[in-house]
C-alpha cells in the first residue's frame, strides 16, 4: 500500500480542476481526532463522529451523479457551458447533507457520488483544511453530544457552541455591521456608513471571488461573546460561519455564479501573539502571529481520496484518507476477487498544500536570543501566496500533533510537532511598496504607555528632556542633537498626487560635517539602533547598488529578484550614512532622488520600477583637509555637490571648540561616563525605551497641521530671511529653506503630541534652522549668512568679485589699445600690478572665462586674443 | 531521602518519586521542589564535584539517564517543543491507567493513551550546546583533575549490543555502526584503548571523548572555530529560559538522555510510512539531521540546574555565590602587586625585552567591557602590538605564551586565504534551520589573537571585505552582526582582541604600541629557542592565571577628588596643546588608568595610578613618533 500511495503523491496526477479538491474533512481533521489529539484540547476528544457529517449546503443531485472528482468540472458545469460551477443549485435552498452519507459512501461503489464528495467542489475547498469538525447545526444526529431535545439547546460536542444561535449571530453582525470610522485600505471604495460586509458579499458577487474577509475585530466589537467563540473553537465556528454566509449570499443574489461556496476567512484575531508567546494553551485556538516567510515548500498534492479499479472487473471504489493512510480494499466487493484493486491516480482527488516556515521579526525579538520559527500549512488557493522574505500576520489554528506512533515500536518521543493551519495571509509589507499607509506595522500601545508618553508629553521642557536623553554619552552639541531628534518625528506628510501636485518630502535631511574625532559615528550608530527600520552604511563601502536595489538570480528558483539596497530599506526610517564625502559620485548621485523626491527609479534586467524610498537621511562627512578650514565655506571644505547640498535641511558643524570652560565640561562628562554605577545606567536605560516608544507613538498617530498664526509666522520668518540678503545683493532664502522651516516646526509639534502647529514651533524651527545656517553656510570672507553657498556652491561675494576682477581686466585691455593678442602672463601681471586686492592665478582664469564668454576675446595656449 | 549515590545516579527516581508523591495533593508544587532539592544537594560541599562531566569523560563511560554536568556554550537555540508533561499508559494486560510523568525524559513509556483527559502539554526550549570554544587545554586538564566522580564504565555498556536487544531496530543498528567503524579507523591506535578502558584509566584520558569528534564528516557539530573537539549536547531547558542568552557559558547539571529510541526515530524517516505524514515529510533532511542527530553523537541533557559562568577559570572558585567569591578576591588582593612584578618580567622577557609593552600586554589581558553607554562599549582595550617580528614564527610562539595563561583564546592567521575562506560572521542556514557558526562567536573574555603578519599582498573578494569589515566592527563596537539572510542582527559580545603586525593595523585598535626589542635580529633565533625552555613551573603559571582572571572581576571606582584632578590635567593638557589630545585621547588614558589601577589590585583611581597611565601613554606616544620619523611611509 505505501508503495501505492507514494508513487500516486508523486505524479503530477493532481485533478484537472486545480481547485476542486478537498473534502470538507481534510487531512488535519484525521489528526485532530487520532491519537494525537493534543491533551490541552480535552474538548474535543471524540468528536471524530462530527467531524465525518458534512453538513454543508450542498447542491442537488445534479452533481452527485458525477463519479469522480476529476470528471465533475464537466459534470458540474453542463447546466451552463462557461461557468465551472452550476449556480443553479447553488440558488436553491441549501440542503445539508445527511450525515451519514460520507461514511458509507466511501466503500460501496452503488452510493457513490455522494453529496458529500461534490461539496467541496461547489465550496468550502478553503476552509475545509482548516476546519476539522463540521460541526453540524441541523444535523440533530451524531454531532450533538446533549440530549437530543430541542434543538435550541443543542451545542457541538466539547463546546458550547450552538450552531444556530451562532449562525444567526453572524448573519445579524454581516448584515448589521458599520464601521463608519475604518481606515483599512481594503474597505477602500466602500460606502461606510452602510453595513460593511453586506458591502463585501456584493462585491463577491459582481467579482466572483468567493472569499470573504472578516476583521475579528469587528466581530468583537459587534459580539464579544461570538468573538470569544470564534478564537476558541475555529474549527466548529468557521464552518457556521460559512454556512451563514452562503444563505445569506444566495438568498440575497439568487442568480450569481461562483466558482465555489464562499468562505470566511477571519484576519486579525486580537489575541495576536509574537510568536514567542504561543504557549500550549493556544493550541486549536485561532490566532494571529506575525512574522517573516524564510522558506516556502515545493507544491505539495496531499491525497484526499484514493480511487481504486478492480483488474479483473472494473468496479471501482473510493477511499478517503483517514490520518494520513489509505485503506487499500483487499477485496473487490464486487467480483470477490482478492487484492485485484489498483490505485488509478489521476481519478484520485488530491488538495493543494504547502509548507511555510516563518521566522520572528526581528523586532518582536529579545536582545540576545535567536529567532524562532513555526510551520505553516497553507492550504489550496494560499498556496503561493506568500514568497520567502514578506512580512506576514498569519491568522490560523495552532496546532499540535504528536509524533507519529510506530506500530513497530513500543514507545515514542514524547514530543509534539506544532504547526499553523493558515486562514489567512495579510503581507505587511505589500503596504509600503504602494505606499499606502503605515497602519499595518503600527505598533500597539498599553494604556499605561500610551498614559506614561502624554504625561511625558505634557511636561514643559520635553523637547529639552527628550534631546538630552539622545545619545547622552556623546557631549553637548545640544542643537545637533534637537535636530535629530526632529529628524527622528519627522514631519506630516502630505500629498497632494491627486491634485496633481505630487508629494511633499515629510523627511527631514541632516548632514554632519566636522573634525575627525567628534563622535559623528557614535550619533549615526546611536541614531541607527534607536530606530525600528534604520540602517547604517558608510559612503567608502558602499556602491550605487547597495544603496538602491540590484538584481541578482535567485539560487532556488531561478528567477531575477530585486534586492533591494540600504535606501528602500529604511522606507520610513532613518539611513545613516557613514564618511559620506567618501562616497563617489556615481554613488552619491542616486541620492538625489530619494532626497526630495523619496523614490528610487530602477530599471535594469528588464526591471523598470519605482521604488519608495521614504527615508530620512543622516550623513556623516568629513573634511577634505582632514581638519575644518574656518577659511573656507562648507562646500569647499567637503567638496560635496551643492545641489545635493541643498538637500539637507540642516547641515551642522561639530568643531572642537577649544576653549577651557568646555574642555573641562567635557573631561567632566567623559570622566563619569566611566565610573557612573549601574543604577544610573539603569535609569538611562529606560530613557532609551521610553524615547523610542515616545518617538513610534508620536509618529503613528500624531498628524500636526499648520495653524493660522504658525502659518503667518512661517510666512515672516521666511520673508525676514529674504530679506536679510537682499540688501548685500545676496539671496538668502529659497522655497527648499521654507518648506524645511515647516518640516521642522511641525516635527516640533510632533513632540509636544500637538496636532497643530503653533507659533512656538515655528520659533524653534527658525532658531535651529538658523543654527545650522549659522554653522554653515556663513561666508568665511564676510561672517554674513549666504544661502547661496549651499545652493550655487559659491557665495554671492565672490561672485561679485569675480565680476568686478572680469571688468578690470576688461578696461585694461581696452586701455591697451588695439593689440589684437597679449601673452597670458604679461596680462597677469598687469592687472596684478594695477589692483589693489591679491588676484590669484585662478581669479584671473575665471575673469578670462567670463570674458571669452562675453565673445570678447579667446584664450589659446598663452595668448590672449581680441575677438571684436 | 535518597543517598547520594541515588542522585546521582538515578535523578529520574527523585523525579518520579516527587510527582508520585504530588498525586496525593495536586498543588504540591512538585516541579519547584524537584528543581530544589538537586540545587541544594549541589550545593553541599564539594557536591559539584562528585558529579561526573561530560567535558572529560568519554561518553560511553556515562550512565545513561544518570546526572551529569556540561560546561558549555550556547550556540544556538532551537525552537520551543511542546511535550508531555503528565500522560496516561495503559496496560495491554490489565487495561489498568497509569499517570506518567514526562518531564525530563525523551521518550514515553509503553502504550500511552493519547486520549486520556489527563495528559498535560508543557513546554521547553532546546538549546544546542558546545564546549566553550577556544577552552585551553590547561583549563580543560585542571577542570578534569578537580573532579572526583567515580566513573566505573556502565557494565551494560557495549555501544552495539544494547542496540540489539531491541530486534526491531535492526536497521538502525546499521546506521550507527558504520560511523563507528570509520571512526576507529580514523581514530587509529587511539581507539582500542578508549574501548577497553576501564573507569580507573579516565584521568589519563582528559579529552573528551575524540570518538564523537573525529565523525565530522559525518555530522557536523557546529562548532564555532575550526579543530574543536569535545561532544556537543542539546540541552533541554525546562524553565526560565529567557534568562539564557546565545554565547552564554554555562555549567549545565541536567539528566544525560542517550536513549536510541531516539536515533531510531530520526532514521525510521525513511521508512515508507513516513511518507503520508506531512509534517514529518517536509521537514528537509537537513534539518532532521541538525534537530535529531542520533544520540550516541549529540546526547541530550535535561536541565535540571545551570549556573552561569562568570569565567572559565579552574583555579577560581566557581563564581556560584558572590559572597564565597569577594573572600577569595580580598585574599588574592594583597599579593597581585608583586604577581604583577613577576609577570611583568615574564612578559618582559616574551616580549623580547620591551617592558612597556609588556606593560600593556597586561593591560590588555585583563580588559573586559564591563558596561555599554548606549553603543559605546567601555573598557574594551584592543592592542594593537606593531613591529612584531616575523622570523622564526614570534607571532606564533607569542600566541603560545598567551595560550597559557588565558582560559580561551583563539589564533586567528590573518592570511588572504583565510580571510577569503573562513566564516567568521555566524550565518542562519534556513535549509538546516540552524545558526551556522563562525569564528567570532565566542564566549565572553575570550582572547581573539590575530596575526596580521601572515597578510600576503593580493585580493580580498567579497567574503573577504565582509570578514574585515566584522573585524573592524568587532573591535570598535564590540558586536558582531550576525547573518540572517533577509536581515543582520546585531549580537554584543566582550572579545579582547590583540592584533600583531608588523606596521600599524589595517584594522582599527584603541591602542597601538610599537614593539622595541632589545635582541639583536640575529639572536633572536637562539633568544627565542631558549625562551621556550623557560616555560613557567606549573606553580608560577598558575599565579599569573589566577592574577589575570581576578583583575578582570574585580569592581573599580573614582572618587570625586580624583575626578577633579583628572578634569584639570585634561583641560591644562589642552592648553598646553589642543591638537595633541582630543577625547578620544582621554578615553584611553581613562581606560589605561582604569585597567592599571586594577593590574596593581586597586579597586578605585588613584592620583599615583593616574600619573603612571598618564606617564605610560607619553612614552607610548613619543615611541610612536619616533617611529613614524623613522620610517615615514607610516600613515
Amino acid at each position: 500500500m505505501d508503495p501505492c500511495t507514494k508513487s500516486a503523491m508523486s505524479s503530477p496526477a493532481s485533478t484537472p480542476g486545480g481547485r476542486k479538491r478537498g473534502r470538507n474533512t481534510n487531512p488535519p481533521t484525521p489528526s485532530s481526532e487520532d491519537p494525537t489529539s493534543p491533551p490541552s484540547q480535552r474538548r474535543r476528544g471524540q468528536d471524530s463522529s462530527t467531524g465525518d457529517l458534512m453538513p454543508m449546503p450542498t447542491s442537488p443531485a445534479t452533481d452527485i451523479l458525477s463519479p469522480a472528482a476529476p470528471q465533475d468540472t464537466s459534470l458540474l458545469s453542463s447546466p451552463r457551458p462557461s461557468v465551472p460551477p452550476n449556480e443553479v443549485d447553488m440558488s436553491s435552498p441549501l440542503m445539508y447533507g445527511t450525515p451519514s452519507s460520507r461514511i458509507e459512501g466511501t466503500p460501496r461503489s452503488g452510493v457513490r457520488g455522494t453529496p458529500a464528495r461534490q461539496r467541496p467542489d461547489l465550496g468550502s475547498v478553503r476552509k475545509a483544511p482548516q476546519v476539522d469538525l463540521h460541526s453540524e447545526p441541523p444535523s440533530t444526529d451524531g454531532a450533538v453530544a446533549s440530549e437530543s431535545n430541542a434543538g435550541q439547546r443543542l451545542v457541538i460536542w466539547g463546546t458550547d457552541v450552538n450552531v444556530g444561535t451562532c449562525k444567526e449571530k453572524f448573519q445579524r453582525f454581516l448584515q448589521r455591521f458599520v464601521d463608519p470610522t475604518s481606515t483599512e485600505d481594503e474597505n477602500a471604495g466602500l460606502d461606510l456608513n452602510e453595513p460593511l460586509y453586506m458591502q463585501k458579499l456584493e462585491e463577491i458577487s459582481v467579482v466572483g471571488d468567493p472569499v470573504m474577509n472578516v476583521n475579528c475585530r469587528h466581530v468583537q466589537s459587534f459580539d464579544a461573546d461570538l468573538y470569544r467563540q470564534l478564537i476558541c473553537y475555529p474549527q466548529e465556528v468557521i464552518p457556521t460561519f460559512d454556512m451563514a454566509v452562503n444563505e445569506l449570499f444566495f438568498e440575497r443574489f439568487p442568480d450569481s455564479f461562483l466558482e465555489y461556496q464562499i468562505q470566511v476567512r477571519p484576519y486579525n484575531a486580537l489575541k495576536t501573539k509574537s510568536m514567542r508567546s504561543l504557549n500550549p494553551e493556544d493550541i486549536d485556538q485561532l490566532i494571529t502571529i506575525s512574522g517573516m516567510v524564510i522558506r516556502t515548500s515545493q507544491l505539495i498534492p496531499e491525497m484526499q481520496e484514493a480511487f481504486f479499479q478492480c483488474q479483473v472487473c472494473a468496479y471501482s471504489t473510493r477511499v478517503e484518507v483517514d490520518r494520513g493512510r489509505i485503506a487499500e480494499p483487499a477485496v473487490c466487493r464486487h467480483c470477490n476477487t482478492t487484492h485485484s484493486l489498483a490505485l488509478i491516480h489521476n481519478r484520485s482527488v488530491f488538495s493543494d498544500k504547502q509548507m511555510i516556515k516563518i521566522q520572528e521579526s526581528p523586532e518582536d525579538m529579545p536582545a540576545g536570543q535567536t529567532p524562532h520559527t513555526t510551520i505553516v500549512y497553507a492550504h489550496n488557493d494560499l498556496v503561493d501566496k506568500v514568497q520567502p522574505g514578506d512580512r506576514v500576520n498569519i491568522t490560523g489554528i495552532y496546532r499540535a500533533v504528536p509524533m507519529r506512533v510506530n506500530p513497530r515500536q513500543s514507545n515514542v518521543k514524547s514530543v509534539y510537532k506544532t504547526h499553523i493551519d493558515a486562514i489567512h495571509f495579510r503581507k505587511t509589507d505589500e503596504k509600503r511598496l504602494h505606499g499606502l499607509d503605515e497602519e499595518a506595522e503600527q505598533k500597539l500601545f498599553t494604556e499605561d504607555r500610551v498614559q506614561t508618553l502624554k504625561e511625558l508629553a505634557a511636561k514643559p521642557d520635553v523637547y529639552e528632556r527628550l534631546s538630552s536623553a539622545l545619545a547622552p554619552s556623546i557631549y553637548e552639541h545640544e542643537d545637533i542633537k534637537k535636530g535629530i531628534l526632529l529628524q527622528l518625528f519627522g514631519g506630516t506628510r502630505k500629498d497632494f498626487s491627486q491634485t496633481g501636485r505630487g508629494n511633499f518630502r515629510a523627511e527631514v535631511n541632516i548632514l554632519l560635517c566636522g573634525d575627525p574625532g567628534t563622535s559623528k559615528s557614535q550619533l549615526l550608530q546611536y541614531v541607527y539602533n534607536l530606530v525600528p527600520r534604520g540602517q547604517y552604511t558608510s559612503g567608502k563601502g558602499s556602491s550605487a547598488v547597495g544603496l538602491t536595489a540590484y538584481v541578482m538570480k535567485d539560487p532556488e528558483t531561478r528567477q531575477l529578484v530585486l534586492q533591494t539596497g540600504a535606501l528602500v530599506l529604511s522606507d520610513n526610517g532613518i539611513c545613516c550614512i557613514d564618511e559620506f564625502d567618501k562616497m563617489s559620485d556615481n554613488t552619491r548621485s542616486v541620492l538625489h532622488e530619494v532626497m526630495e523626491q523619496q523614490t528610487l527609479s530602477i530599471a535594469k534586467a528588464g526591471i523598470i520600477c519605482q521604488l519608495n524610498a521614504r527615508t530620512a537621511v543622516l550623513a556623516a562627512a568629513n573634511p577634505v583637509e582632514s581638519q575644518w578650514n574656518p577659511k573656507k565655506t562648507t562646500i569647499e571644505n567637503i567638496q560635496l555637490p551643492h545641489t545635493l547640498l541643498s538637500r539637507f535641511d540642516l547641515i551642522f558643524l561639530m568643531l572642537d571648540p577649544q576653549d577651557e570652560a568646555y574642555d573641562r565640561r567635557l573631561a567632566h562628562h567623559l570622566v563619569s561616563l566611566y565610573y557612573q554605577t549601574e543604577e544610573q545606567m539603569e535609569e538611562e536605560f529606560l530613557d532609551m525605551a521610553v524615547l523610542k516608544d515616545y518617538i513610534a507613538y508620536a509618529r503613528t498617530y500624531i498628524s500636526p497641521r499648520l495653524s493660522e498664526e504658525a502659518s503667518q509666522a512661517l510666512i515672516e520668518a521666511y520673508v525676514d530671511m529674504r530679506k536679510i540678503g537682499s540688501g548685500r545683493g545676496m539671496v538668502s532664502a529659497y522655497p527648499r529653506q521654507l518648506e524645511s522651516l515647516i518640516r521642522l516646526a511641525e516635527a516640533h509639534a510632533k513632540v509636544r503630541f500637538s496636532e497643530k502647529v503653533e507659533t512656538i514651533d515655528v520659533e524653534e524651527a527658525k532658531r535651529l534652522h538658523r543654527e545650522a545656517l549659522k554653522q554653515s553656510a556663513t561666508d568665511p570672507r564676510t561672517g554674513f549668512v549666504d544661502i547661496s553657498i549651499l545652493t550655487t556652491g559659491m557665495s554671492a561675494t565672490a561672485r561679485k568679485r569675480k565680476e568686478e576682477v572680469a571688468q578690470a581686466l576688461k578696461k585694461l585691455i581696452q586701455a591697451k589699445g588695439k593689440t589684437p593678442a597679449m601673452k597670458y602672463q604679461q596680462l597677469l601681471d598687469d592687472l596684478r600690478g594695477q589692483s589693489e586686492t591679491a588676484i590669484t592665478k585662478e581669479l584671473f582664469d575665471e575673469a578670462l572665462r567670463a570674458l571669452a564668454d562675453e565673445d570678447y576675446l579667446t584664450v589659446t595656449g598663452k595668448t590672449v586674443r581680441l575677438l571684436a | 531521602m535518597p543517598s547520594t549515590h541515588d542522585w546521582i545516579n538515578d535523578p529520574l527516581g527523585v523525579v518520579e518519586g516527587m510527582f508520585a508523591a504530588s498525586q496525593s495533593n495536586p498543588n504540591s508544587g512538585w516541579e519547584a521542589r524537584a528543581v530544589e532539592f538537586f540545587k541544594d544537594r549541589l550545593k553541599e560541599k564539594d557536591a559539584h564535584t562528585l558529579v561526573p562531566s561530560l567535558n572529560d569523560i568519554p561518553m560511553h563511560y556515562l550512565k545513561p539517564n544518570s546526572l551529569v554536568k556540561f560546561r558549555c556554550f550556547i550556540q544556538d537555540m532551537f525552537d520551543p517543543e511542546f511535550y508531555m508533561g503528565v500522560y496516561e499508559t495503559v496496560d495491554p494486560a490489565t487495561q489498568a491507567k497509569t499517570l506518567r510523568c514526562g518531564k525530563y525524559k525523551d521518550v514515553t513509556e509503553c502504550g500511552v493513551d493519547f486520549n486520556s483527559k489527563n495528559t498535560v502539554t508543557a513546554e521547553r526550549q532546546t538549546f544546542y550546546c558546545v564546549p566553550i570554544p577556544g577552552e585551553n587545554p590547561w583549563v580543560k586538564e585542571r577542570y578534569a583533575n578537580s573532579s572526583q566522580a567515580r566513573v566505573v564504565p556502565s557494565t551494560s555498556y557495549v555501544p552495539s549490543r544494547q542496540k540489539r536487544s531491541y530486534e526491531e531496530d535492526d536497521d538502525m543498528d546499521d546506521m550507527d555502526t558504520q560511523p563507528q567503524k570509520q571512526r576507529e579507523a580514523h581514530a587509529g591506535p587511539q581507539s582500542p584503548t578508549e574501548h577497553h578502558g576501564n573507569g580507573d584509566c579516565k584521568r589519563q584520558e582528559t579529552e573528551a571523548p575524540s570518538s564523537q569528534t573525529t565523525s565530522a564528516s559525518h555530522l557536523d557539530l557546529n562548532f564555532p572555530l575550526p579543530g574543536e573537539k569535545g561532544p556537543s549536547c542539546l540541552v533541554k531547558v525546562y524553565e526560565d529560559w529567557d534568562s539564557f542568552k546565545l554565547n552564554d557559558m554555562l555549567e549545565v547539571y541536567g539528566i544525560l538522555s542517550v536513549s536510541p529510541a531516539l536515533s531510531a526515530l530520526a532514521d525510521e524517516k525513511d521508512a515508507s510510512s513516513s511518507l503520508l505524514d506531512p509534517t514529518e515529510c517536509m521537514e528537509t533532511a537537513e534539518e532532521q539531521r541538525v534537530h535529531c542527530p542520533p544520540a550516541s553523537l549529540v546526547p541530550r541533557l535535561h536541565m535540571l540546574y545551570a549556573k552561569q559562568l562568570q569565567h572559565n577559570n579552574p583555579l577560581l572558585p566557581s563564581a556560584a555565590t558572590s559572597e564565597d567569591n569577594s573572600a577569595f578576591l580580598a585574599s588574592t588582593l594583597s599579593e597581585m602587586p608583586s604577581v604583577r612584578e613577576e609577570l611583568l618580567a615574564y612578559l618582559t622577557h616574551v616580549l623580547l625585552g620591551d617592558a612597556l609593552a609588556a606593560e600593556y600586554l597586561i593591560l590588555h589581558l585583563i580588559s573586559n567591557v564591563y558596561v555599554r553607554r548606549d553603543v559605546l562599549p567601555l573598557g574594551k582595550f584592543t592592542l594593537n602590538m606593531s613591529g612584531c617580528p616575523t622570523v622564526a614564527s614570534y607571532t606564533e610562539r607569542l600566541y603560545q605564551i598567551i595560550q597559557q595563561l588565558v582560559p580561551s583564546s583563539h589564533y586567528l592567521g590573518m592570511s588572504l586565504q583565510n580571510m577569503n575562506q573562513m566564516r567568521l560572521v555566524p550565518k542562519k542556514d534556513y535549509v538546516a534551520n540552524r545558526l551556522v557558526s563562525g569564528a567570532l562567536q565566542l564566549a565572553k573574555n575570550t582572547s581573539l589573537y590575530l596575526d596580521e603578519t601572515q597578510l600576503e599582498q593580493g585580493q580580498l573578494d567579497t567574503t573577504g571585505v565582509r570578514n574585515v569589515t566584522a573585524l573592524g566592527n568587532l573591535i570598535s563596537w564590540q558586536k558582531v552582526d550576525y547573518d540572517f539572510n533577509y536581515h543582520q542582527m546585531e549580537f554584543p559580545c566582550n572579545i579582547n582582541v590583540l592584533i600583531a603586525s608588523e606596521g600599524r593595523s589595517l584594522l582599527p585598535s584603541d591602542c597601538q604600541i610599537h614593539l622595541q626589542t632589545q635582541v639583536a635580529p640575529s639572536h633572536l633565533e637562539e633568544y627565542l629557542s631558549t625562551m621556550h625552555m623557560l616555560s613557567q613551573a606549573s606553580s608560577q603559571l598558575n599565579k599569573f592565571r589566577i592574577y589575570l582572571s581576578v583583575a578582570r572581576l574585580l569592581d573599580y571606582s573614582i572618587s570625586d577628588e580624583v575626578t577633579k584632578s583628572v578634569e584639570d590635567d585634561f583641560v591644562d593638557m589642552r592648553k598646553d596643546d589642543p591638537q595633541s589630545i582630543s577625547a578620544e585621547d582621554l578615553h584611553r588614558m581613562l581606560v589605561v588608568a582604569r585597567l592599571l589601577s586594577l593590574s596593581q589590585g586597586q579597586t578605585s583611581l588613584s592620583r599615583d595610578s593616574w600619573l603612571r597611565a598618564k606617564h605610560i601613554e607619553a612614552l607610548r606616544r613619543s615611541r610612536m613618533e619616533q617611529h613614524k620619523c623613522v620610517n615615514g611611509n607610516e600613515p
